[in-house]
């Protein structure tokens, strides 16, 4: 059992402004007792890991509709490493390919949640996710 | 004179025996029919969540004006803005298309043309949306990846190569730096010795529904509304068959809201424009006619066909009696219609052929003037040209082998449609008024109003799916454990961004550098002046070689930019 509520900053990178998704990830985090963060659009990498660091987050969720995913997450873990803080939970969610799914998870991204993934699935995987890891 | 006040009553009396019959009817048939078997759900709604009868009759289509539903082509226009709609002239076949640089587009464009699309449709990718240069840091990776990549009037030239801008109609899908690609269009047609009055085609440059839906802005609200009606007052004076404006409810509703609040809410940014367009002295009936409409179509079908001819009604009593139009053109809406993506699903994808060409058979019975079909790896990445032959050749099936098109508004004098599309008039009324009370559109997205409104239905549809209570065949229900054949998604060309930067560089040094400088500080000057039109120094600008990215942040200086508060 988690002491405390998970924390969760979810993000938009890049100049992509779809966020229908993100907000509805939001408020289903949200009503299941998480303690949500949502960054806003158009953050850079820096911005993102940086706010993930500062507000303690368990899970750094990153949205992503514009293709850019293969940018966008080498620098993300690039980052997190360079600042030690490389226990984060990293998943992603949004549009995209297969195979850039595939590069996603080996590159360290624990899930990827594509569109139509059910809100309840949502919670579950980030809860399994933060006990599998245990607390901070 | 004297027969029509005689047969009144009659009418009435008739009206009235039908209410009774279908009391009796709902007391004995339906009674009788619900206690062997009731129906499939206590009560039945539209997607949109309008509740809808077991059937509908003369009495329901009563409740109707005749004069509301009226003819094709005649005021209030719900039945089509034109008399003789597709027996005419089809609607033009407008499939997007965009991607690398302007020469990569050009010839998709020109694949498409050959497969017999009349109208062209650019995507443009993020950095130009959002008025980056493609060599600007926040560019990185989005160089000509979800569109063509326009920096210069060079690519631009590139872009429309060999494309009869006087035969083919360009329609460009960008907002707040769409005066910027206008600018470089006119230059462009100038060259090339066109009449600016001959040429066709549409900005949709509806800023309003960016800071609603799909967030794609640059500047605070009032410079942006600012450019906007600089836009529709340039082209009026000076481009008398160009739509300076697609207002848009596609965004609205692709980010989550009902088709209800996608009608009502473009409409709200409608009025905003015009009153804004007024208060520079000109005429409503100057301007208004080249007004253009964007919506999506929904999967419910009659619910968007009501939907299109409430939206004609609306708007042609709101140009009538709240603006005083007296020139009809300035009281019919014409629409572009695109299927709706978030309809299509990754599973099961060759679905999404059938999805899209269900969606479009409404549109069309809905009265569309333009249309695009999405292709079937919509869930996936933009489409590959397999796809969008598809889609393109199921517009071509409904236009040539369905006979929809021989008779104007076929649904009209449904029961069931012109009900349902009173109702959605009454609704969309009853939304304006309410916009209104509370202090207006701009001041209310200041507010997050339309924001929450958005957020909340897509909250509910998520939850929807979630139950199975909106079946989502391949995702909720009918899910099969068989493997989809395996798709090829369109590649993303790794040399894109070095080839674009190239010629963004060499624009930037060949041109003449002491003159560039003159223009940007008057652009300065017109940019703080709101009383001026922002069109001939950028046109200025882009034919001396100015990028869009330096107009953009020298205007950014000025101007501040826009940053919302998000609800969710």
């Amino acid at each position: 059992m988690l002491t405390r509520p998970i924390r969760v900053l979810l993000a938009k990178v890049g100049l992509d402004g779809h966020d229908r998704g993100i907000r509805v990830v939001a408020r289903t985090l949200r009503d299941a007792g998480m303690d949500v963060i949502y960054s806003g659009l158009h953050r850079t990498p820096e911005e993102v890991v940086t706010a993930a660091i500062q507000e303690d987050v368990d899970v750094l969720g990153v949205s992503l509709l514009s293709g850019v995913q293969l940018t966008v997450f080498p620098k993300i873990f690039r980052l997190l490493d360079s600042k030690g803080a490389n226990d984060m939970i990293v998943v992603a969610g949004g549009v995209m390919p297969d195979e850039d799914v595939l590069e996603l998870r080996k590159m360290g991204v624990k899930e990827v949640m594509l569109q139509d993934t059910p809100p309840d699935m949502i919670v579950a995987t980030l809860t399994r996710l933060v006990s599998e890891r245990g607390e901070r | 004179m004297t027969e029509i006040v005689e047969r009144q009553p009659l009418f009435q009396t008739a009206i009235e025996n039908l209410r009774a019959e279908v009391a009796d009817w709902e007391s004995n048939e339906v009674a009788s029919f619900l206690s062997k078997q009731a129906e499939r759900k206590p009560a039945f709604f539209t997607l949109g969540d309008v509740p809808v009868k077991r059937t509908y009759t003369a009495a329901d289509l009563a409740e109707t004006p005749l004069e509301d539903i009226g003819l094709p082509g005649r005021y209030p226009f719900t039945r089509g803005p034109y008399p003789t709609m597709y027996r005419s002239r089809m609607w033009t076949m407008r499939q997007i298309a965009g991607f690398g640089t302007g020469e990569d587009t050009n010839k998709r464009f020109k694949y498409l043309i050959a497969q017999g699309q009349t109208g062209i449709s650019t995507d443009f990718d993020m950095p130009t949306l959002m008025g980056y240069d493609s060599d600007h840091p926040m560019s990185e990776g989005e160089v000509g990846r979800e569109g063509v990549a326009i920096d210069t009037l060079a690519d631009m030239e590139a872009l429309l190569e060999g494309i009869d801008l006087e035969k083919i109609s360009v329609s460009m899908t960008i907002n707040p730096s769409a005066w910027i690609l206008l600018a470089m269009y006119i230059v462009l047609a100038e060259k090339r010795g066109h009449d600016l009055n001959k040429l066709s085609g549409t900005i949709q440059a509806d800023i309003l529904k960016e800071y609603m839906a799909q967030k794609e802005y640059i500047f605070p609200i009032e410079p942006s509304v600012r450019i906007v009606r600089d836009c529709i007052t340039y082209c009026a004076k000076n481009m008398k068959r160009y739509n300076p404006i697609n207002i848009s409810g596609y965004h609205i509703s692709e980010a989550g809201s009902s088709p209800l609040h996608e009608a009502a809410f473009t409409l709200a940014n409608l009025i905003v424009y015009v009153e804004e367009a007024l208060k520079t002295g000109m005429q409503v009936d100057e301007f208004a006619p080249r007004l253009a409409f964007f919506f999506v179509c929904q999967a419910d079908f009659f619910e968007e066909v009501a939907k299109f001819r409430a939206l004609r009604r609306c708007y042609a009593k709101i140009m009538k009696e709240r603006f005083g139009a007296k020139n009809p053109e300035s009281m019919r809406l014409r629409f572009h219609c695109q299927t709706a993506a978030a309809s299509l699903t990754k599973p099961q994808y060759m679905v999404n052929v059938v999805r899209t060409s269900m969606q479009a058979l409404a549109a069309v019975l809905g009265g569309c003037q333009s249309l695009h079909t999405n292709g079937y790896d919509e869930a996936f990445a933009i489409p590959t040209e397999d796809a969008m032959r598809m889609a393109l050749r199921t517009q071509q099936i409904i236009a040539e082998e369905t006979n929809v098109t021989q008779v104007t508004d076929p649904l009209g004098g449904s029961y069931f449609v012109e009900s349902l599309t009173t109702e959605y008039e009454k609704r969309i009324l009853e939304i304006l008024e309410e916009v209104n009370a509370r202090g207006g559109t701009i001041k209310l997205i200041q507010e997050g109003w339309f924001q929450r409104h958005i957020a909340d239905f897509a909250y509910e549809t998520a939850l929807r799916k979630q139950s199975g209570e909106k079946p989502v065949i391949g995702v909720n229900c009918f899910v099969d454990g068989t493997k989809d054949p395996e798709i090829h998604t369109h590649p993303y060309d790794q040399s894109t961004a070095e080839r674009q930067i190239a010629r963004t560089r060499r624009v930037r040094r060949e041109r003449d550098g002491a003159k560039f400088e003159k223009l940007l500080q008057q652009l300065v000057i017109v940019a703080k002046d709101p009383a001026q039109n922002i069109l001939p120094i950028t046109i200025e600008l882009v034919r001396s070689g100015g990028t869009m990215g330096e107009i953009v942040e020298t205007l950014k200086g000025i101007w501040g930019c826009y940053r919302e508060t998000p609800v969710f």
